[in-house]
């Protein structure tokens, strides 16, 4: 029988700040069980889980009892660090490159219809101004987002623009800046890093094999 | 002469996170100097203010030319840094996460779900000139009710304030966005005794810096009143 770990949380790791604190966990090594909640077979709205987690999300964490969610809540309490990224990561890179996914591979998914065109363009646009912002402002003259060493700002970033590729897009394709500080990203984490985008590729695989 | 402080804050009382920054600042006493930011005539947008904060919005702070945008980040550095009363951003690690719990949430849900009924009812029809967008209002209220009444479920539930029962951080950033329907003339709360009774809470704990913050705020709304 596996030991019970006072360290828990669950996951989808389709959902990028899920897969931010499972690569941060793999890294820090803190002994720890994950228990997979698949989102998309509505896993989050069973009474069991919505006893953990009222507000039904992922990440969640419980910790000897001590249940708390949002992904960055969970990580700060994890390593006790604060940093200015986080915030802006909220109100920027989180919403505009979710929403490519959203309206690329989420909604026609869900509703058998085709991709709004217009809606998308706009998603586009927002991204690259993103992306321009996070070149300019946080990785200009240093390495990773918040200065000479990888944090965690980097691992929720990461895993968000990694997202557009569940629907075959890579947003850094002509954005060599972004792709430098991506490679760092991934060699900082190692094998961690393709384990938490398993899932990930693997929904751009099935979907590449349809075409 | 007055001193020049080594602490200094740009802000706009029009701006809700700036209003959290400047009660924070009022209630800590910490030593500080104001900059006065007007967002409505583009000062955010001048070369000199720009050249402090690339990103062209507020608060921002400088800390011996430590320069921080984000009002929570700003808001968690000064407890982190200076000699404050431990309640505003708890030290222990379990407190400290539900107050992280929460300014996560926030920016998420009642950030943009109060300030879309303020940006409907007063700057958008104020910029463009234009009638309020009916529709698009009555969608922006569902959406806050939602949030309102998660709020209390949620974070109001068994406890005084959002995290405990001492008033945090999460409590001034909270009840900031909450107001600013304020400027339109709308008390978002008018039929909820509950958050009512957390906002009263909040304004004993914060004494004269909760009306002192929503001067600018309180102006406005009696400056629209006086015109219908």
């Amino acid at each position: 029988m596996a030991a019970r770990q006072a360290l828990q949380v669950h996951l989808d790791l389709l959902s990028q700040p899920c897969r931010a604190l499972h690569i941060l966990l793999a890294c820090t090594r803190l002994p720890h069980t994950v228990r997979h909640v698949a989102l998309r077979r509505g896993e989050h709205r069973t009474p069991e889980f919505t006893e953990i987690n009222p507000m039904q999300k992922v990440p969640v964490m419980v910790d000897n009892g001590f249940i708390l969610t949002e992904s960055d809540a969970i990580i700060k309490y994890l390593v006790n660090k604060v940093d200015e990224y986080t915030a802006w990561h909220h109100t920027h890179t989180r919403p505009h490159a979710a929403k490519v996914f959203l309206l690329e591979v989420l909604l026609p998914a869900q509703t058998g219809s085709p991709v709004e065109a217009q809606r998308l363009v706009g998603a586009l646009s927002q991204l690259q101004e993103t992306l321009d912002q996070l070149e300019s402002m946080f990785l200009r003259r240093q390495p990773f987002l918040c200065g000479d060493d990888i944090t965690v700002a980097d691992l929720l970033a990461v895993c968000e623009i990694m997202q557009p590729e569940g629907g075959g897009r890579d947003v850094l394709q002509d954005r060599p800046l972004l792709q430098r500080w991506k490679s760092r990203v991934q060699a900082a984490v190692g094998d961690a890093f393709d384990q938490a985008h398993a899932v990930l590729y693997a929904l751009r695989d099935r979907r590449r094999a349809k075409l």
